[in-house]
């Protein structure tokens, strides 16, 4: 007997049937097919440009920036933090597996032992409490913004591969779901109104990107030089929809970014990119 | 004598900021009030700039809307006949007030 989520209802007709035993693959495809279905013109690999795939304009503006993008000073910096040796010697790469390049599509993973959901940023305060440091704050752009922009370059060209195996691991990518299908707030919005339901469609003058290849390009740069990370978009997001926001890093944030990231599985990431 | 005079005109500023804040149009305009076109592109009014696509255009209203209290029971709660759509609950949120949602009614009714 297939249980459906009710507060899926919204979204999950236009998805076909979004139900709670559907598996994470599942999930993907529907997406994708949804997708395909509804932007026949668009490729499934463009959406990794999120808005821009819809914005030709916008898309040879966003090939113009990044030929010599205007937050390079932001990513030297970023390096500098990721080559700087912590107190006890090691450096970041130390506490990483293939010294930080190539993993950032293996991240948000489910940690069995600890029964919850690992961020790539989380690894990297785990290596700082490990060697002598005081963790930052995960929504800092000045630290982990720009320590996270430069390390996630160094995965540019992977693609999204994250995994959800277990039961354990499956509940913290159920949370994620739910928080993004869920409505709530004021205006009464889930993540799915505006990235799934209404994706490409203008909110004023902005398109709202689809959900699909949306996790691959973190952080971003926008207006050039303002440095936004993945879930301190999702603060942005929330309170912009009149919802209570968390904080960065929260538990909640956490499984929505596993879920989230899990939607562009097979997908190309680049890192530190120009947006609107 | 000059305090009254100060006192009349300041509640005649207030008075006129809160009419102009009250107008039907300026609700459906201001992005703190109804912000219809965030979402509503408003074809008939020249200065409806950078309105939205993810709702329909809101024209011929009356032609669409024979009830008028039809349509204020869509902007109200436009879930209760339509579970689908991504309109919020405008006065069921409490996004604006009745007296408020009354003006947006007959500002859109005259569309």
């Amino acid at each position: 007997m297939k249980k459906c989520l009710v507060a899926m209802a919204g979204v999950g007709l236009l998805l076909g049937a979004v139900c709670a035993n559907a598996t994470p693959e599942d999930d993907r495809l529907k997406l994708v097919a949804y997708f395909k279905n509804k932007y026949p013109d668009i490729k499934v690999e463009v959406s990794i440009h999120g808005a821009l795939a819809f914005d030709p304009d916008a898309m040879s503006q966003y090939r113009s920036i990044m030929e010599f993008p205007p937050f390079l000073d932001q990513l030297d910096k970023g390096e500098k933090l990721w080559k700087t040796p912590l107190k006890s010697g090691k450096s970041y790469a130390d506490c990483l597996p293939n010294g930080g390049k190539q993993i950032a599509g293996n991240y948000p993973q489910y940690d069995e032992a600890r029964a919850k959901v690992v961020t790539l940023e989380d690894v990297l305060n785990e290596c700082r409490k490990a060697n002598g440091e005081e963790p930052y704050a995960y929504g800092d752009p000045k630290t982990m913004g720009l320590l996270d922009a430069y390390m996630r370059t160094l995965s540019d060209g992977m693609r999204m591969n994250i995994r959800v195996e277990g039961t354990g691991a499956l509940k913290a990518y159920e949370d994620g779901k739910k928080t993004f299908y869920s409505r709530s707030g004021q205006l009464n919005f889930s993540c799915g109104s505006c990235h799934v339901v209404a994706a490409g469609n203008r909110l004023r003058s902005e398109i709202l990107s689809p959900l699909l290849g949306q996790a691959t390009h973190w952080p971003v740069f926008r207006g050039g030089d303002t440095l936004v990370t993945l879930q301190k978009r999702y603060e942005g997001c929330h309170r912009s929809t009149r919802h209570e926001p968390d904080k960065a890093g929260s538990a909640r944030y956490n499984n929505l970014e596993y879920f989230h990231a899990y939607m562009s599985n097979g997908l190309e990431m680049k890192a530190a990119v120009y947006r609107k | 004598m000059r305090h009254r005079a100060i006192a009349g005109l300041l509640a005649a500023l207030l008075a006129s900021t809160a009419f102009a804040a009250e107008s039907g149009k300026d609700i459906v305009f201001n992005r703190s009030q109804g912000n219809c076109l965030a979402c509503h592109g408003l074809p008939t009014q020249p200065d409806a700039e950078q309105t939205g696509n993810s709702g329909p255009p809101l024209i011929a209203m009356q032609a669409r809307f024979p009830d008028k209290a039809v349509m204020r029971a869509k902007i109200w709660d436009a879930g209760a006949s339509n579970p689908e759509t991504i309109m919020p609950p405008i006065g069921k949120h409490q996004v604006l007030t009745e007296e408020e949602i009354d003006k947006v009614v007959d500002f859109l009714y005259g569309l």
